[in-house]
């Protein structure tokens, strides 16, 4: 029997990102916000000093601050004719568990969408004609365009102390920044990076190559910053460190990093961790949330009341909560019907090592120092001769030079012996590597449910992942794999090695935590879970918040468009929710 | 029965405060001085596993013109250490059935643990040798545990339980780690490994030195527990 516990305003399930943004702005509200998280607290002291999180094996290999699969996993298979088996461990994404989630273990790479990317369906079938999207493609417009988001994207800019050079400020162009990039209301908060070797060299023979580079927008500080909340950060020492670790240095941005410090101290917020959510619960009716329940580490039950309900976990543990509490309708893949699950997408990426006679001194990065080029991202470029939709960008990152999982070395040497180790000893200090970052397009046989057979410790039915990747996501990341060959061509190499994305999706090896969907948003209740404002079409004191709501995958890391819709979700609450709680939208 | 075990696990973490207090006990502390194959100094391998894990190492990355390789890096301890502690265990990861075989993209489907997938190949290997009137594999000359080394590596060695391409990519990736993770965890001694590539440890803080293009950085190798990437030795 559950412990009945008091009441609060809101509920935020997971505390990452989103509930971090969510918390900070309902507070002000001057809502009473509890936020329930699975794992455990940690912060900037003691848990990522400088004198221990440098550990490439305990963190990047061994996997410490991501989710255990023991606990939570989900099965997998390729296609709907397979049974689909458990991950066992992580290894094609890493999702998070403990406070901050993955906005602790990021690199920083943080992108705004373009503004066809929220319009894919409506600007494809304009530009290029019904008949150019497969039938069994079912991606469609988001309900919200980059015009009305751009005050959110600029909030978690400043909140965040993003470093990076504006390419497009109130419609003026701005040399050696994203020419392609959306309309900004004003540039970053702070300049762009140092330049490493590597992207020095990407710069040079991407000009030479006609192609307009750019620093990556960066959320690790050049400077010291100060931000919206504020709260201290400090310039960023290029350790190397980013992914898979948290910053010792407060340089990379983080909840921990920007808004927990201030958060925390509030009298109307409470974070209660080694709280597993198992469900929601609905009145009667099965229109209302009355609340949650969730299991600490001694399997104890507790019912936590709460007026609004925000599920803020990891984008697939959203889309299982769902499930689980038989919020919106399961999507059927046969007949197309039901929405939760639907959409579920990814990306898919490549890369071309390249190996240079000079030192490049990989160990000196940090995670978003990168230069890339957006001539072949979302409808930057014209699809009609290559048949395929989508794109992404194509960069050369500088994120570290880790020894155990971030050396490169030339096709064919051997995998053990002398030979491997001459290639380690010949090929580590001179080599780069240019990465393609590409969208992957939504399709009716791509889906998340519940699985039949195998179970969580709590006894749950674990979620199940029907995912492949199509031959536009192929045909598409070849495309920009080629550019990329061209691009390091020009680097004049005395190697190359193309490691060109080939076959069906496997959850092996690590490839991005970029999942997306599941929970769409939309403007209609049969095709999407939520409305435009993040809020459940069945359940309207319930918002989903987080990547499950992308129709469809862009070619830019999420984490930028998570946040912007994180503030955009907080302001529909504050300015029309908490005046008339009920449905923002009329179905 | 599934929860209850699984209960038994959280109450023991339930007395711990949080997870970054719990992360000591997972070291194991270096004793890089110590000779390497003393007999009772190990955490989980029975001295003839130890030998076989070192003598397949010492192929694996070898002692060569280039330098010292695997054996003289440790690598045996640091595997032996990983396979007692949560990793060999499979501590984290999902091992209830059912079990089944799965295509190759939906990755380890073996219901053996790290620990017991090295146990069960290295004696399924030394009865191979057997069966083939060979000397275990520790006796080998080295141009013949290369072939056999080849044909587990291509699955062409067929054992009576273990799956040979499984446990060979394992044991390539857990040699590959030793030889360049942080010494404290009984591997990469001396830096041995970092010293090979150029890698000059967890430095942290490189702004002087990032914009000075195509130049070697001169400073020394350190570790996470200083510049000899050992902890203090306790008399």
């Amino acid at each position: 029997m559950a412990t009945r516990l008091p009441p609060v305003d809101v509920v935020l399930v997971g505390f990452g990102w989103t509930a971090s943004i969510l918390g900070q702005e309902l507070t002000d509200a001057g809502l009473q916000v509890l936020a329930l998280e699975r794992g455990a607290f940690r912060d900037t002291v003691p848990d990522f000093a400088t004198t221990q999180i440098q550990d490439e094996l305990r963190y990047a290999v061994r996997n410490e601050l991501f989710e255990e699969p023991e606990r939570e996993t989900l099965t997998f298979r390729n296609s709907m004719d397979q049974t689909a088996l458990p991950m066992r461990h992580l290894g094609s994404f890493k999702p998070a568990a403990g406070a901050g989630g993955a906005g602790v273990h990021w690199n920083g790479q943080n992108w705004r969408f373009l503004p066809t990317d929220f319009l894919t369906r409506s600007h494809t079938e304009q530009r290029y004609g019904k008949n150019f999207i497969p039938a069994d493609m079912t991606i469609q417009d988001w309900g919200v365009t980059y015009e009305e988001l751009e005050p959110y994207y600029d909030r978690f800019e400043y909140l965040c102390g993003i470093s990076g050079q504006a390419g497009n400020v109130n419609g003026q162009i701005h040399d050696g920044g994203n020419p392609f990039e959306g309309v900004r209301k004003r540039g970053y908060p702070l300049p762009p990076l140092k330049r490493s070797y590597g992207t020095v060299l990407f710069d040079k023979a991407a000009k030479e190559a006609g192609y307009k580079p750019f620093p990556c927008p960066a959320a690790n500080t050049s400077k010291a910053y100060k931000n919206i909340y504020g709260v201290q950060m400090g310039e960023c020492t290029f350790c190397g460190y980013c992914e898979w670790f948290g910053c010792g240095n407060y340089s990379k941005s983080s909840p921990q990093t920007t808004i927990l410090p201030v958060l925390l101290h509030k009298d109307n917020f409470e974070l209660r961790t080694h709280a597993s959510v198992t469900k929601v619960l609905l009145d009667s009716t099965g229109k209302r949330a009355t609340g949650v329940v969730y299991v600490d580490l001694q399997g104890r039950e507790y019912e936590q009341p709460a007026d609004l309900v925000i599920l803020t976990a990891f984008a697939q543990h959203n889309v299982h909560l769902l499930l689980l509490s038989g919020i919106g309708k399961p999507y059927d893949p046969k007949s197309g019907q039901g929405v939760v699950g639907r959409n579920y997408a990814y990306q898919i990426t490549s890369s071309v090592d390249v190996f240079l006679n000079e030192i490049v001194n990989p160990f000196m990065g940090a995670g978003a120092l990168g230069q890339a080029i957006d001539e072949f991202n979302g409808d930057n470029f014209d699809h009609g001769p290559e048949k395929f939709v989508g794109g992404g960008y194509i960069a050369l990152w500088t994120t570290g030079g880790r020894p155990i999982l971030q050396h490169h070395l030339p096709k064919d040497t051997p995998k053990w012996g002398s030979g491997w180790k001459k290639a380690m000893a010949d090929n580590y200090l001179r080599t780069v590597s240019i990465a393609t970052h590409g969208s992957v397009m939504s399709y009716r046989d791509a889906y998340c449910d519940l699985d039949p057979t195998y179970r969580d410790v709590y006894g749950n039915p674990l979620l199940r992942l029907t995912f492949d990747f199509h031959d536009n996501e192929h045909r598409m990341s070849k495309f920009l794999t080629d550019k990329a060959a061209g691009i390091a061509k020009a680097m004049k190499p005395r190697a190359m090695h193309v490691n060109q994305r080939e076959g069906h999706y496997t959850i092996i090896p690590y490839q991005t935590t970029h999942n997306t969907g599941g929970a769409i948003m939309g403007t209609d209740p049969h095709t999407s879970a939520v409305n435009r404002y993040l809020q459940s079409w069945d359940v309207p004191n319930v918002f989903v918040v987080g990547s499950c709501a992308f129709p469809q995958n862009a070619g830019y890391n999420p984490t930028g468009t998570v946040g912007a819709l994180a503030y955009w979700a907080a302001n529909a609450i504050r300015s029309q929710y908490m005046k008339k709680p009920g449905p923002l939208v009329s179905a | 029965m599934r929860f209850i075990a699984s209960r038994r696990r959280l109450l023991k973490a339930a007395l711990i405060p949080s997870a970054a207090s719990v992360m000591p006990l997972r070291f194991v502390p270096n004793a890089s001085a110590e000779p390497v194959s003393a007999p009772g100094q190990f955490s989980y391998f029975t001295p003839v596993e130890f030998t076989w894990v070192d003598a397949a190492v010492s192929r694996l990355i070898p002692n060569d013109d280039l330098g010292p390789g695997a054996k003289e890096a440790g690598v045996a301890t640091f595997i032996d250490r990983q396979l007692s502690g949560p990793y060999g265990r499979a501590e984290t990861w999902y091992m209830q059935g059912p079990w089944k075989e799965g295509t190759k993209e939906q990755g380890y489907q073996l219901k053996l643990t790290p620990a017991q997938l090295y146990r069960t190949a290295i004696a399924d290997i030394d009865a191979w040798c057997s069966k083939n009137g060979k000397r275990p594999f520790a006796e080998l000359d080295a141009a013949t545990q290369d072939k056999m080394l080849h044909d587990l590596e291509k699955g062409e060695i067929k054992l009576a339980r273990a799956p040979a391409k499984d446990f060979f990519q394992m044991l390539v990736q857990n040699t590959v780690e030793g030889f360049l993770a942080d010494p404290m965890y009984g591997g990469n001694r001396e830096f041995i490994g970092w010293k090979l590539i150029g890698f000059p440890g967890p430095r942290y803080n490189y702004i002087a030195e990032i914009d000075d293009y195509g130049k070697r950085y001169a400073m020394p190798t350190v570790g996470l527990l200083g510049r000899d990437g050992t902890r203090v030795k306790e008399s």
